[in-house]
C-alpha cells in the first residue's frame, strides 16, 4: 500500500483547520505524507500527526498555477496512492491541477473515503439529494474532500515530523498573486453565507434580535430575518429571505420563531439542512425542516451559542 | 434599486418679474412697485419626446388624451398610500420624465378604478403593459421579484418555482374524487381550471379542496387538467411579458381543445379575465364562469345543502377583476347572503368603489419593490377598513387574496381579530359530511 | 476580443431526481434538465464584458434534449454565435466533458472561456481547470469580479470567510465564474421565440477523445429522510447536527 499524500492549506499564514481534518482522516487510511507549499517552519510544528512533511519553498500566497505545479513536483517524489486536498477555492484548484497533469482519476464533494484495495469516496451530489460512490481504481487518485467530514483534533498534534524539501518547479507564469482583499465587516450578503440564523416575529422586540447575534457570531453564521423583522426596521432589507426578499441556499439555515409561511419557504427551502425551533408544533415550518425543535427559542438559543462557546 | 425619476429640473416654471425705477404714464408717476410686472412665462417650453414615444407604442395611445383634471388621482389605491396616479404620470411625462426607466412603471396595479372615473378614457390597463413590454425587451431594468416570476413561469408554468408535476398533489387530501383529465380524457360537464395558487399555495389548498368537495356534492360531473394545466398568464401579460402569456395561452388552450367539456369554471379573477376576455383573441372560446357564478346558478341545489350555521360578521372584498373589469358584483354577494346565519355588512368601499388588495397587474410579485413607495401595504389598508365595519371574518374569492390579507392582518397588529375565507371555505364549513 | 461560454445542463432539482434501474447513476429519460446556474453566472459576465467594451461571445453546448432552447435563450440574451457540438454525451463528467470542449474549442481561438465555476452533479472535478489544461492555457476558478485589459484579466477569486484575492491572468485563459456582476437577465420569451425563427445553431462534431481518465460511479442512492422534521429534545443533539454538517 502506498502513501496518502495530504495537501496542506493556509490562508494569511495560518493552516486551515480542514488540513488537520485531512490528516485524522489519511492516519485512518495508511502512512501519511504531508505537502506544504509555500508554508513555515512553524507550520510544520503543528503537523506532527504526519510520519513526513514534504516542503515546497514557494511565496506564501496561493497561487493556481505555481502551487498547482509545486504539488506535481511533490507527488514525483512521493509516488502516493491517494492524494486528499480540501474541496475548498484552493483545494479544487490544486485536485484539478493534479489530476490533468498527471492523468489521474479525481472524485470530489467526498464526505469519507476507504482504501481496501480499491480506492473508494463517498460523495454527497445534486444539493445532497444524491450519495454517491465513485470507485478510483487501486490508485494513484485524487480525492477533494468537504470540511467537516472527519474531526480536525485527530489530525492535530505537536510535534517535529521528517521535513524533505523539493524545489518548486518553473511554471508557466502565466497567473500573477497581485493581493488579499479583506472582507469590509459592514456589508454581509446573506447568499454567500454556509450559515444562517434567520429570527422572525418570535423573536419579540428589537432589542432581542443581540441573543441571535450572539449565536450567529458563534458559528460565523449572519443573522437573516422573516418580512415583519424588516417591516419593523428593526433590520435591514439585505436581510429578508422570501418571495420578496433574498432567495438563500446555506449549508445550514436556523428558523428561530419563523411560523413558515409560503412566501418565507419560497426563499430557503432549498438551504441543505433546516433547523427550526418554534413554540407551537403544528407551525408549518415544520414540514420543510430537516431537524425540529418544540421550545422557546429564548431558552434553546442561549444555552446553544455557550455550548458553542 | 437604481430606477432613474429623470424629472427635468423645473426652470422654465419660475416667473421672474421687472420693476422700472421710474416710470410716468399719462402724468401718472408709477415709479418702482407701482409698475412691478411679471414676465411672460412660457408654458409649453417642455421637450415632450418621451410623452410622444410612449403615446407611439400601441395600447399606449390614451395617454395623451389626459387633461389634467385629476379625478384619478382621488381613486387611485397607490396614491391613497403613495404618490401616484394617471395625471401624475402625464404630468412627470411633460416634464421629461422616461417612464420606462422610473419606478413609476411598476407601482400601476390595473386595478381600473381611474379608468371608470376618467372623463377621457385614459387606459392605464393598456397604457402599463404597453409601456412595460417595451421596457422589459429593451433590456432595462425589471423588478427582481418579477423578474423571477417571469422566469419561473417559463420554467415551470407556474409562479413559484414548484414542479409541474407536483401540481395535482392537492387533491390527494380532498376526500373527494378529483378527476384528472391529463391522465384520463373523459368526458365532463365542467372542467375546472384550478389555477396557481389553489393548486400550490397552502392555504390555496385549503380552498381548492374546499371547492372539490362542495362540486361533489353538488353532484357537478368535474375534472382538472392534472399537471398539464399551466398558470393563465394574465398577470404576467399585463406586468409587460407579452410573449410568456401567450406561451402560457397556447398551452392551456391547446389542452383545453383536446378536452370533451361544456363549460368551463375558474377558481380566481385572473384567470377568468384571461380565460373570458383574452383567449379568444388566441383562438381559444369557452363558455367560462367563475365560480362565485357557476354556484351562484345553483342556489336551488345548493341551499338545502347549507344546513350548518356560520353566525359570523363578515364583509366582503370585491377582486378587480370581478368586479370592474367584470362587472360581476352579485354573483359573490348572493353566495354569502345564503350563508345560514350569516351577518353581512359592505365595506365602505365597495363593488364598483372596491379598493384594490395590491397584488394585479404583476403587483403580486413587487411586494419588496413597492415597499420603497409606498407607506402602507393596499392589502393593510383593506384589512383596517374590514376590522373598521366589525367583521369577523374578511371574504374573499380571488386566490392570490388570502395569502395578501392573511399576511396583512399580522402585519396590522389584527391576530385573531379577523379570519380570511375563501367564500368556498364558508360555503364547505356549512354543508354536513 | 473574442469569448467562448461552454453551457451545460443539469437535472433541475426543483423535480425528485430518479435513479436508473441498477443504481449507478440517473435515470435522464424522466428528468428535467435545465441551464447550469453558475453556468448562466457566466453567460452574464461574458455579456456585461461584450457591453463594456467590444467582444464576441459564443455559446457552445453538447447536443442533448432540450439544448436548442438553451442556446437560442443564450442568443435572446446577447451572445452573437450558438455553436452545439454533436456526437458526444452531454452527461459525462467533467473530465470527458472538458475533452470534448477543448476539441471543439480551440479551433475557435478564444481569448477568454468563462465556464460556471461548477455544477450540482460535478463528481469528478471543475470544468475550467481541467479545460483549460487540454487548451495549455492558465486558469483560475472562484471568480466573482472579472475585468479585461488588453491582454490581461484582472480577476477575483474568493476564499473562506468573505476573502478574495486579486490574480493577473494573462491571456488566452479560462476562468471559472462564481458569480457575475449582477444577477443573470431575464430573456423575454418573445424574444427568444423570435430568435428561434431568424437564427441558426452551428453544429461541430465531437471529435476524436483518445484516453480520457474516468472514475467509475459504482453505486447512487438518496439519504435517508423520513417525512418531516426529525423532532430534536434537547441542544446538546442540535450541537450534534451542527457538528455533523461540519458548521460547529
Ligand atoms: C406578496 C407577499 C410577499 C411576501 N414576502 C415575504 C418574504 O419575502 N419573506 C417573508 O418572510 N415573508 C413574506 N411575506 C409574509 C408572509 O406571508 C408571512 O406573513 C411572514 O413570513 C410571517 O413571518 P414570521 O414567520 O416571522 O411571523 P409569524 O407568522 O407571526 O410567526 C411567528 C412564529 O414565531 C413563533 N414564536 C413566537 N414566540 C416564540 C418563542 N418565544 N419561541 C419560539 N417560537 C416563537 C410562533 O409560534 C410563530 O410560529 C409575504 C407576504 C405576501 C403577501
Ligand atoms: S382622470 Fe383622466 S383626464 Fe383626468 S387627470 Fe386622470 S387621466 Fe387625466
Ligand atoms: S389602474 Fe388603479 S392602480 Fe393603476 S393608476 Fe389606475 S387607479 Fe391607480
Amino acid at each position: 500500500m502506498g502513501d496518502i499524500l495530504v495537501v496542506a492549506e493556509h490562508l494569511n499564514g495560518q493552516l486551515d483547520e480542514a488540513t488537520f481534518e485531512l490528516i485524522g482522516m489519511a492516519n485512518g487510511l495508511g502512512n501519511t505524507v504531508v505537502a506544504l507549499i509555500g508554508g513555515t517552519d512553524e507550520m510544520v510544528s503543528q503537523l506532527g500527526a504526519a510520519s513526513k512533511v514534504v516542503k515546497v519553498d514557494a511565496a506564501a500566497d496561493f497561487n493556481p498555477e505555481s502551487y498547482g505545479a509545486a504539488l506535481g513536483a511533490v507527488a514525483d517524489t512521493v509516488n502516493p496512492q491517494v492524494v486528499l486536498t480540501t474541496g475548498s477555492s484552493m483545494g479544487m484548484e490544486l485536485a484539478n491541477s493534479l489530476s490533468a497533469q498527471k492523468n489521474w482519476p479525481l472524485a470530489v464533494a467526498a464526505t469519507g473515503v476507504s482504501a481496501n484495495g480499491s480506492v473508494k469516496a463517498q460523495a454527497a451530489l445534486f444539493g445532497g439529494k444524491i450519495i454517491a460512490t465513485t470507485d478510483l481504481g487501486s490508485g494513484p487518485c485524487i480525492v477533494a474532500v468537504v470540511g467537516g467530514s472527519a474531526p480536525a483534533d485527530a489530525g492535530r498534534k505537536e510535534g517535529s515530523p521528517a521535513v524533505e524539501t523539493v524545489d518548486a518547479p518553473a511554471g508557466a507564469g502565466k497567473v500573477h498573486f497581485k493581493k488579499l482583499i479583506m472582507p469590509e465587516s459592514a456589508d454581509v450578503d446573506i447568499t454567500t453565507k454556509d450559515v444562517l440564523v434567520a429570527i422572525g416575529r418570535g423573536i419579540g422586540s428589537k432589542d432581542d434580535i443581540e441573543v441571535a447575534e450572539e449565536l450567529a457570531e458563534a458559528l460565523d453564521a449572519a443573522v437573516a430575518a422573516s418580512r415583519p423583522i424588516i417591516d419593523a426596521g428593526w433590520l435591514p432589507k439585505s436581510r429578508q429571505v422570501g418571495k420578496s426578499g433574498l432567495k438563500v441556499k446555506p449549508k445550514v439555515y436556523i428558523a428561530l420563531g419563523i411560523s413558515g409561511a409560503p412566501e418565507h419557504l419560497e426563499g430557503m427551502k432549498n438551504s441543505s439542512t433546516i433547523i427550526a425551533i418554534n413554540s407551537d408544533k403544528n407551525a408549518p415550518i415544520f414540514d420543510v425542516a430537516h431537524y425540529g425543535m418544540v421550545a422557546d427559542l429564548f431558552d434553546v438559543v442561549e444555552e446553544l451559542t455557550e455550548a458553542l462557546d | 434599486m437604481t430606477f432613474k425619476t429623470m424629472v427635468r429640473k423645473e426652470k422654465e416654471q419660475k416667473s421672474s418679474f421687472v420693476e422700472k425705477d421710474s416710470a410716468i404714464v399719462d402724468g401718472i408717476d408709477i415709479s418702482g412697485h407701482w409698475n412691478k410686472m411679471y414676465q411672460p412665462r412660457e408654458v409649453m417650453n417642455y421637450d415632450i419626446t418621451p410623452l410622444e414615444d410612449l403615446r407611439a407604442l400601441p395600447g399606449a395611445e390614451s395617454i395623451g388624451n389626459c387633461y389634467q383634471c385629476a379625478q384619478c388621482i382621488g381613486v387611485c389605491p397607490i396614491d391613497n398610500v403613495g404618490d401616484y396616479g394617471p395625471r401624475k404620470i402625464y404630468r412627470k411625462l411633460q416634464l421629461g420624465m422616461n417612464l420606462l426607466e422610473s419606478v413609476d412603471l411598476w407601482q400601476c396595479t390595473t386595478c381600473m378604478n381611474c379608468l371608470r372615473v376618467c372623463p377621457k378614457e385614459v387606459n392605464m390597463i393598456d397604457i402599463m403593459p404597453a409601456a412595460r413590454e417595451k421596457a422589459i425587451l429593451d433590456g432595462k431594468e425589471v423588478p427582481a421579484e418579477l423578474q423571477e416570476m417571469f422566469q419561473n413561469c417559463a420554467e415551470y408554468g407556474n409562479p413559484m418555482g414548484e414542479s409541474p408535476r407536483k401540481r395535482a398533489r392537492w387533491a390527494k387530501k380532498a376526500d373527494v374524487e378529483v378527476k384528472d383529465l391529463s391522465k384520463n380524457p373523459e368526458p365532463v360537464d365542467v372542467l375546472w381550471f384550478v389555477g396557481d395558487y389553489y393548486a400550490y399555495h397552502g392555504r390555496g389548498n385549503d380552498a381548492a379542496q374546499a371547492m372539490a368537495r362542495v362540486l361533489t356534492k353538488l353532484g357537478v360531473n368535474f375534472g382538472t387538467l392534472g399537471a398539464e394545466e399551466r398558470c393563465d398568464g394574465d398577470s404576467q401579460r399585463l406586468a409587460g411579458e407579452k410573449g410568456l402569456y401567450e406561451m402560457l395561452a397556447e398551452h392551456n388552450i391547446e389542452k383545453f381543445n383536446s378536452l370533451d367539456f361544456k363549460k368551463m369554471v375558474v377558481s380566481g379573477p385572473h384567470a377568468y379575465n384571461a380565460i373570458k376576455n383574452e383567449y379568444p383573441k388566441m383562438g381559444g372560446t369557452y363558455d367560462v364562469d367563475h365560480y362565485t357564478q357557476f354556484l351562484s346558478a345553483m342556489m336551488d341545489k345548493l341551499k338545502p345543502l347549507m344546513t350548518k350555521e356560520f353566525g359570523k360578521k363578515v364583509t366582503f372584498h370585491d377582486p378587480c377583476y370581478l368586479g370592474r373589469h367584470n362587472g360581476e358584483y352579485e354573483a359573490p354577494r348572493t353566495l354569502l347572503n345564503a350563508i345560514p346565519g350569516i351577518q353581512f355588512s359592505e365595506m365602505f368601499r365597495n363593488k364598483e368603489q372596491g379598493y384594490c388588495c395590491g397584488g394585479g397587474g404583476g403587483g403580486m410579485w413587487l411586494d419588496g419593490f413597492m415597499a420603497d413607495n409606498i407607506n402602507e401595504r393596499l392589502s393593510e389598508n383593506r384589512v383596517k377598513e374590514a376590522i373598521a365595519v366589525g367583521a369577523e371574518v374578511l371574504a374573499v374569492c380571488c386566490p392570490y387574496e388570502v395569502s395578501r390579507f392573511e399576511d396583512a392582518v399580522k402585519s396590522t397588529g389584527n391576530e385573531g381579530k379577523l379570519e380570511v375565507l375563501d367564500i368556498i371555505e364558508i360555503i364547505d364549513r356549512c354543508i354536513e359530511e | 476580443m473574442k469569448i467562448v461560454v461552454p453551457l451545460k445542463q443539469v437535472p433541475d432539482l426543483v423535480e425528485d431526481l430518479e435513479l436508473n434501474d441498477d443504481g449507478t447513476g440517473l435515470d435522464y429519460e424522466y428528468l428535467k434538465m435545465k441551464l447550469n446556474e453558475w453556468d448562466d453566472h457566466a453567460l452574464e459576465e461574458a455579456i456585461l464584458t461584450k457591453e463594456a467594451g467590444d467582444a464576441e461571445v459564443i455559446a457552445v453546448a453538447l447536443d442533448g434534449e432540450d439544448v436548442d432552447k438553451m442556446l437560442f435563450t443564450a442568443l435572446a440574451k446577447g451572445a452573437d454565435k450558438a455553436v452545439k457540438i454533436t456526437g458526444a454525451n452531454p452527461y459525462a463528467g467533467n473530465h470527458e466533458m472538458a475533452k470534448v470542449l477543448a476539441n471543439a474549442i480551440s479551433g475557435m481561438s478564444p481569448d477568454l472561456v468563462l465556464v460556471g465555476v461548477q455544477s450540482a452533479g460535478d463528481s469528478d472535478g471543475w470544468l475550467a481547470p481541467l479545460l483549460a489544461a487540454h487548451l495549455g492555457m492558465p486558469s483560475v476558478s472562484v471568480v466573482t469580479g472579472l475585468q479585461v485589459s488588453g491582454n490581461t484579466a484582472t480577476v477575483h477569486k474568493e476564499y473562506s470567510g468573505g476573502i478574495m484575492a486579486e490574480f493577473d491572468v494573462e491571456l488566452p485563459g479560462v476562468i471559472g465564474i462564481q458569480a457575475a456582476r449582477q444577477t443573470p437577465r431575464y430573456a423575454p420569451v418573445s424574444k427568444v421565440r423570435q430568435i428561434q425563427q431568424s437564427a441558426t445553431i452551428e453544429e461541430v462534431a465531437a471529435g476524436d477523445l483518445g484516453d480520457v481518465v474516468t472514475s467509475t460511479v459504482e453505486e447512487m442512492k438518496h439519504p435517508e429522510k423520513g417525512g418531516g422534521a426529525k423532532m430534536l429534545s434537547d441542544v446538546e443533539e442540535i450541537v450534534e447536527v451542527l457538528k455533523e454538517k461540519g458548521v460547529a
